[in-house]
């Protein structure tokens, strides 16, 4: 191309755009904060709607422990970025792995949650709208918290490789941005179902 | 001033490959991640699948045509209206307007190709699969009494129609798979088309220089994400209602059937903005070039875009009048669904002042961009009389709102659509439609479209209800139904003319050259079809009309940029 007849005064600014995997997943996170509004609305909506047994008050227990993890793991997602950032690679690993144990733990803290409301208390998605909105919200979100640690758990492996280096800092970036989302929606699912719904 | 442009020739020499076996060409499309293959299989796809739902429009037709008719039986009819809807809206609109941005998109901000070329080819393989896996409900789906296989529960599928109790057997599912599949697609291309807008634009060319079609496809991306994931949510919660077992729709349960339809609309209204912005982004560019003048308001028509995004968020529930939403609902969605009528009004008012004074050219694309002008300022003052409550409690769902819609959906859209491939099929394919035909197929269905759809208002006055299998010959609708089926045979005539002239002018049509138009942005400085790399070189630009600047460079545009400071990149873009 002619280029030259193209231009207009002085290219001498750098010409710079913004990531394409930061906004591609910046907008992958807007249409899932889509769905996830449906399904708090759904949930809200139904709110002491049920006509049997058992109600939230009844059974359900505030995860403290397990909120606090998973909460913590977005900060000890972001320490691995920024030491890969700096590349310190074996400080990305060990803060990779602190992120996968206590996503780990949080998920595992689900489950035993789960078992003990379909085994003890007998509440299961088709018992009442309460078991409906309850475990398709928290599930949808358990979901999405099994995505981001099998993810995270492929960067632990390949950080433990050593085949993670500082180029790769920006990938690593947009997953953190993902593993963020997973916890900021945890915030709105805990209030509404712990909070709000008991 | 030279109309020909020095562009990429020499490079050229190099693209030209032999022609190739069909098995080849099979190959080369299944593993491509080529922006302009999958922009025109995406515009393949959807064409099929125009035909076929055409089809089914107008086996409906055929059965309205008289009173008492029983060309087909009443579950096939019911099976017909749900599949030409479904079809239309989210394999034909959607595939097809996501086909022209994928392939213009990076031509014109001069880029080589989209963001994720990885993931357009997911999206269109599963939006492509979705819509065989809507089709194959026709051989897999036992529908009710093995009847009608086919999906039965209309396009909107309220609730509680939907439940395995009164929709057994798997056609609803697979209605709802489909939609969900489709839903995935449009996602990812969405994301992908932000992406590439975003982070790939060539030097130069900051946000206030981005062509409007770009820039109003960002906008409608931006639209795709907040009104398909309630769509995705929805069909989540339809599928756990009817395998799992639980109650969101389960009126039996306390379940309500309304909070369905709250969550269909909130997808529902904004996608018909999803629709229809495209094809206002097709009349950006083809008005300015046939009038041979320079967008009216390009400011206020990026602001106009916004807008509508925005309001259309908060219009869902004017199509729940009937249900009875009280007072303060039905204020609020009568007064948001008036004021989206405001950012419109600006956008047509700017096409008319882009009209007004320049040289127009009446070519095929020219006029179907003009009967748009019209058709969509009719249809929006039937949305206006519809936004108003008490007009709908007496006019909703009814024959009224079928012609509102369609005069929206093929009045609008359709003619834009068919506006932009006389415009742009030409840097497609490097051959030139036929303009004798287009003019005979743009007559033909100026003619058929009026016969069909503004007769169609006249039976929805007269109270005839939309999806009646038949009607009694005594109701006075007669007449109208009659005209309006004949309408539909002459729009199906001017169409079959239409694909007779794409197949014809592939192979035998004048040869286009790069810039058959005299055209301003860039996908016209690469060669018709343009090479795999669309530019050798990436270029370089300094104001809206980049190529005007390069055909007149004693006048160039760059001179009337206004900005503070020194005239270009003073300021940080894009961030």
């Amino acid at each position: 191309m002619s280029e030259a007849a193209l231009q207009s005064g002085s290219p001498n600014q750098v010409w710079t755009l913004p990531s394409r995997g930061i906004v591609g997943m910046t907008c992958l996170i807007i249409a899932e904060v889509a769905i996830f509004v449906i399904f708090v609305v759904a949930y809200i909506f139904y709110i002491g709607k049920s006509l049997t047994g058992p109600a939230p008050k009844d059974v359900l227990e505030l995860p403290i422990f397990t909120t606090i993890c998973l909460l913590s793991s977005s900060l000890t997602v972001h320490a691995a970025v920024s030491a890969l950032q700096k590349s310190k690679q074996g400080l990305c690993s060990l803060w990779l792995a602190a992120t996968v144990l206590l996503g780990g733990i949080f998920i595992a803290g689900t489950a035993y949650e789960w078992y003990d409301l379909i085994y003890k208390h007998g509440l299961t998605i088709r018992t009442n709208l309460f078991g409906t909105t309850f475990y398709s919200l928290v599930g949808l979100h358990a979901t999405h918290v099994v995505v981001g640690l099998i993810l995270l758990s492929l960067a632990l492996f390949f950080s433990v490789r050593g085949e993670m280096k500082e180029e790769h800092s920006e990938k690593l970036e947009v997953l953190s941005l993902y593993w963020h989302f997973v916890d900021g929606v945890w915030v709105i699912v805990f209030l509404v179902v712990y909070v709000l719904g008991r | 001033m030279a109309t020909q442009i020095p562009v990429n020739e020499v490079h050229d020499q190099i693209a030209q490959v032999p022609r190739r076996l069909w098995l080849e060409v099979l190959h080369g499309c299944v593993t491509t991640v080529d922006h302009k293959k999958i922009g025109l299989m995406y515009i393949g796809y959807a064409l099929i699948f125009l035909v076929i739902a055409g089809f089914e429009a107008l086996l409906m037709r055929i059965q309205l045509a008289i009173p008492n008719n029983h060309f087909v039986s009443p579950e096939v009819f019911n099976g017909l209206f749900t599949m030409h809807g479904t079809t239309m809206v989210f394999f034909v609109g959607m595939p097809i307007l996501f086909g022209f941005g994928n392939y213009l998109i990076p031509l014109m901000i001069g880029a080589r190709d989209m963001a994720f070329p990885r993931l357009n080819a997911f999206s269109f393989w599963i939006s492509a699969f979705a819509g065989f896996l809507l089709y194959f409900s026709y051989i897999g789906g036992s529908g009710l009494y093995g009847a009608g296989s086919a999906p039965d529960v209309g396009w909107f599928a309220y609730a509680p129609l939907t439940a395995r109790v009164f929709s057994p057997g798997h056609s609803t599912d697979y209605w709802t798979l489909a939609l969900l599949l489709t839903g995935i697609g449009s996602i990812g291309t969405a994301l992908n088309i932000v992406a590439t807008i975003i982070c790939m634009r060539c030097p130069g060319m900051k946000m206030s220089r981005l062509p409007l079609l770009p820039w109003i496809y960002l906008v409608m991306s931006g639209l795709t994400f907040v009104a398909i994931g309630p769509l995705t949510a929805a069909q989540i919660m339809l599928m756990l209602d009817r395998y799992v077992g639980s109650h969101f729709f389960d009126t039996q349960a306390g379940g309500s059937a309304v909070l369905w339809m709250h969550f269909f609309w909130i997808f529902g209204h904004p996608e018909v903005y999803i629709l229809v912005l495209p094809a206002f982004a097709f009349a950006n560019e083809i008005i300015p070039v046939f009038s041979r003048k320079a967008i009216f308001g390009y400011p206020a028509m990026v602001a106009a875009s916004v807008g509508i995004g925005f309001i259309s968020l908060s219009v869902w529930a004017h199509h729940m009048f009937t249900v009875g939403l009280g007072p303060g609902g039905n204020t609020f969605f009568t007064l948001a669904t008036m004021i989206i009528s405001v950012p419109t009004g600006i956008k047509i008012f700017n096409w008319l002042a882009t009209l007004w004074g320049g040289k127009i050219q009446f070519t095929a694309s020219m006029m179907f961009a003009i009967g748009f002008l019209f058709q969509f300022l009719i249809a929006g003052l039937t949305g206006i009389m519809l936004s108003v409550a008490p007009f709908d409690w007496q006019l909703g769902n009814s024959y009224f709102v079928v012609a509102h819609f369609h005069y929206v959906l093929v009045g609008a859209i359709l003619f834009m659509i068919f506006s932009a491939f006389y415009y742009w099929f030409p840097k497609m394919t490097g051959r030139m439609l036929s303009e004798r035909l287009g003019k005979w197929h743009f007559w033909l269905f100026v003619i058929g479209f009026h016969l069909t759809f503004d007769l169609m208002h006249v039976p929805g006055l007269l109270g005839m209800p939309r999806r009646i299998y038949t009607y009694e010959a005594d109701r006075g609708w007669m007449i109208w139904n009659l005209l309006v089926s004949s309408g539909a045979i002459i729009q199906t005539v001017a169409t079959l003319l239409f694909v007779y002239n794409m197949v014809w002018s592939y192979f035998k049509g004048p040869i286009a050259g790069p810039d058959p138009w005299d055209a301003w942005t860039l996908e016209w400085s690469t060669p018709s079809p343009p090479p795999s790399y669309n530019f050798a070189e990436i270029p370089t630009v300094a104001s809206r009309r980049p190529l005007w600047d390069l055909k007149h460079p004693e006048d160039p545009d760059f001179d009337y940029e206004i900005e503070q400071g020194s005239p270009q990149q003073t300021k940080k873009e894009g961030a």
